[in-house]
């Protein structure tokens, strides 16, 4: 109230004066008070350093380890080259040791960061554009549009996501295109109606009727009013939904119907150190810790980004 | 209204606008409120026009009426042309509309903080309507947008422009809200409450801003408010509303000295009296006719139910009940020379004041003429 108060001040004084009102003290700006109050969730600052250092990871694993270490990668090399003994526990030479036919854990570990933040990004890009879209035209329309869309969302929901992932996934080929494909053909429903419900809140505000009173087409409104202003609750879902969809991968992955050898994908890696759990314990640890580390990142920096971004909505 | 009245303050007699006959009807689950229940008002170049009434009158719904930015399909209009400039905006089409808005129609809004977008900056939202508009470069819209806020002003209109709605204070706001208006010099404003929301000491400035850019422009301003100090302020005319219809319109002076509707008299008697001295601030007693402020009672009529007759008799100290006031709806008609109201007993309320005989009924009709006004 006092901040109100003494802006009302120095409006007043500069309707008697406008020449004289250098006192313009601008409050800090929406995205600059986001941030304040992110950092102050110590786990979600901790969340965004590492996903920060994931994605270093990933952008620069050919400068950390010899691609052919990891004999395959994601793009298949020679086998003959930098073979290792097989099974080999961590040591200086090899930080998590080797697997079953010699490859270097480290190695695939790291480029197996690449393959999760690849497909958990692109997988969530997809499903939050689409969803986004369906949200938009159903809570901005309504009537008949929105009881089709919601419908369609509706029916999507409903169906078992893990088998019909597995069945898409054996119908259209393992890749990994395909399963950020099925990833995202299985993920829009929720943004959907997030974004539907956000519209519709923000539709009846005021800014909306001054913005059409000005002369704006309704495409101009949705687009250049509305969904800068709906959105915030989409980034969040779509921060959580990012770690789910790395999750997914390594579960399909990891039931044999995901990633095919010999790219290292984490889900993957944790299939075959389970076989071997008594013997080499790392060949699960490694990947799996990884994996755990990239989800907890995420979800942390979701929910620190939720309570930022709406201080009301905070227990 | 067949009889002809001189066209107010030196204006060519051509209106801007007509409204005739405008009926707005909402559709809810509940039946048909009529909320504009067959409006006629004519609006000419440069003039201000006062629409007053309380909270659900329909003065709002018929400022939006003429923007077309009636909810559709809950609102319809059954009957009613809105003559633009010759052309009837009621059956237009929104492609035709978005033409209008903004451009020659442009509105104001009671609340600049929930009106401009909050994560656009001010000066974003003045280029977006200009260049809607008009075929200018960016940057020229940009030049166009700091003049305007310059024009209102707004003190260091250059930085301000880049600064978003919630770093403006609430005078600012409205004031950039103003500034958005007229970026595209409109022949009318609608202001809607445009100060309803603000601190009293702000609101003389708004006031003072927009009479200043009306006279700038040359725009003729419809102002939607209920709070009639602002009208005796800024007003040419004033039109008096009361459960979607026009009950009183005539000049302001009239209005406030010579009011022939027995609402418009409650409006004036329920409104402490600057210019009278000796008002002790905060009372509810005007010292110098030592009269108490009188509020009208009751409610505002449903307008699901709108009672017969007259909508106001069942508020009125002068009803004829069982007579003409609960039989049959009044009539606006002419009173005196560009003075119309719609009483049965508009002619004279004294008389009428007198025959009733209670005490609210005479206070009423001596209340308003406070003391030297022309009847008194």
């Amino acid at each position: 109230m006092t901040a109100l108060n003494e802006e009302l001040v120095v409006d007043v004084e500069s309707g008697s004066d406008p020449s004289t009102d250098h006192s313009v003290a601008p409050e800090a700006s929406s995205w600059r008070n986001i941030w304040k109050r992110f950092k102050r969730n110590r786990l979600a600052l901790v969340g965004l350093f590492i996903i920060a250092a994931l994605v270093l990871i990933a952008v620069f694993a050919p400068l950390l380890v010899r691609l052919e270490s990891t004999i395959g990668g994601i793009a298949r090399l020679d086998p003959e080259i930098g073979t290792s003994p097989a099974r080999l526990q961590p040591s200086a030479d090899h930080w998590f040791g080797t697997d079953k036919t010699g490859r270097d854990l480290f190695a695939r570990t790291v480029y197996g960061t690449r393959i999760s933040l690849l497909v958990g990004f692109s997988a969530v890009l997809l499903a939050t554009t689409v969803g986004t879209v369906f949200g938009a035209l159903a809570g901005y329309f309504g009537k008949w549009a929105d009881t089709l869309i919601m419908r369609f969302t509706d029916v999507a929901l409903a169906l078992p996501y893990i088998v019909l992932a597995i069945a898409l996934v054996v119908v259209f080929g393992r890749s990994l295109v395909t399963i950020v494909l099925v990833l995202a053909s299985l993920g829009w429903m929720s943004t959907a109606r997030i974004f539907r419900s956000s519209i519709i809140q923000q539709k009846n505000q005021e800014y909306v009727e001054a913005a059409r009173s000005i002369g704006c087409s309704s495409w101009r409104i949705i687009t250049r009013h509305l969904v800068p202003n709906a959105i915030q609750p989409v980034i969040v879902y779509a921060t959580l939904a990012i770690g789910t969809a790395i999750l997914s991968e390594a579960a399909l992955s990891f039931l044999g119907v995901g990633a095919l050898e010999p790219t290292p994908s984490w889900g993957l890696m944790i299939n075959h150190g389970r076989s071997a759990l008594r013997s080499d314990p790392h060949l699960l640890f490694f990947p799996a810790a990884f994996l755990a580390l990239t989800i907890v990142a995420f979800t942390a920096v979701g929910d620190g980004l939720r309570d930022a971004l709406d201080p009301k909505l905070k227990r | 209204m067949a009889e002809v009245d001189p066209a107010p303050r030196g204006t060519d007699g051509e209106p801007l606008l007509t409204v005739e006959d405008l009926r707005v009807h909402f559709h809810t689950d509940a039946g048909v409120v009529k909320a504009v229940d067959g409006v006629s008002f004519d609006i000419h170049p440069g003039e201000t026009v006062a629409l007053v009434g309380e909270s659900g009158s329909g003065k709002s719904v018929t400022g939006m009426s003429l923007l077309g930015l009636l909810p559709k399909p809950a609102a319809q209009i059954p009957t009613g042309q809105i003559l633009w400039r010759g052309t009837d905006l009621v059956p237009a089409s929104e492609a035709q509309m978005r033409k209008i808005r903004g451009q020659e129609i442009s509105m104001i809004f009671q609340d600049a903080m929930t009106s401009l977008n909050p994560v656009m900056t001010v000066g974003k939202q003045i280029v977006e309507m200009i260049r809607l508009h008009l075929d200018v470069t960016r940057r020229q819209a940009r030049a166009r947008a700091v003049e305007m806020l310059d024009a209102v002003g707004i003190p260091e209109a250059r930085k301000r422009v880049e600064m978003y709605p919630h770093e403006f204070s609430g005078g600012m706001r409205q004031r950039a809200m103003i500034a958005m208006a007229i970026a595209c010099d409109p022949q009318l404003i609608i202001a809607d409450e445009p100060t309803t929301a603000l601190d009293v000491t702000v609101q003389a400035q708004v006031l003072e801003v927009l009479a200043d850019v009306q006279q700038r422009t040359g725009a003729a301003m419809i102002l939607i408010t209920h709070d009639l100090g602002v009208v005796a302020g800024v007003a040419d005319r004033v039109m008096v509303m009361y459960a979607g219809r026009l009950v009183e319109s005539a000049a302001t002076d009239p209005v406030f000295y010579d009011a022939r509707h027995p609402y418009t008299l409650g409006l004036m008697a329920s409104l402490p009296r600057i210019d009278v001295d000796d008002v002790v601030i905060g009372s509810d007693v005007d010292l110098r006719s030592g009269r108490r402020l009188k509020p009208i009672e009751g409610q505002p009529p449903s307008l699901l139910h709108p009672p017969p007759g007259c909508s106001f008799h069942p508020r009125c100290d002068l009803a004829d009940i069982g007579g003409a006031c609960t039989e049959e709806v009044p009539a606006l008609r002419r009173v005196a020379i560009g003075h119309t109201a719609a009483c049965h007993f508009a002619d004279d309320l004294e008389a009428r004041a007198a025959a009733v005989g209670t005490a609210d009924a005479i206070d009423l009709v001596h209340a308003a003429p406070v003391v030297e006004g022309p009847t008194a």
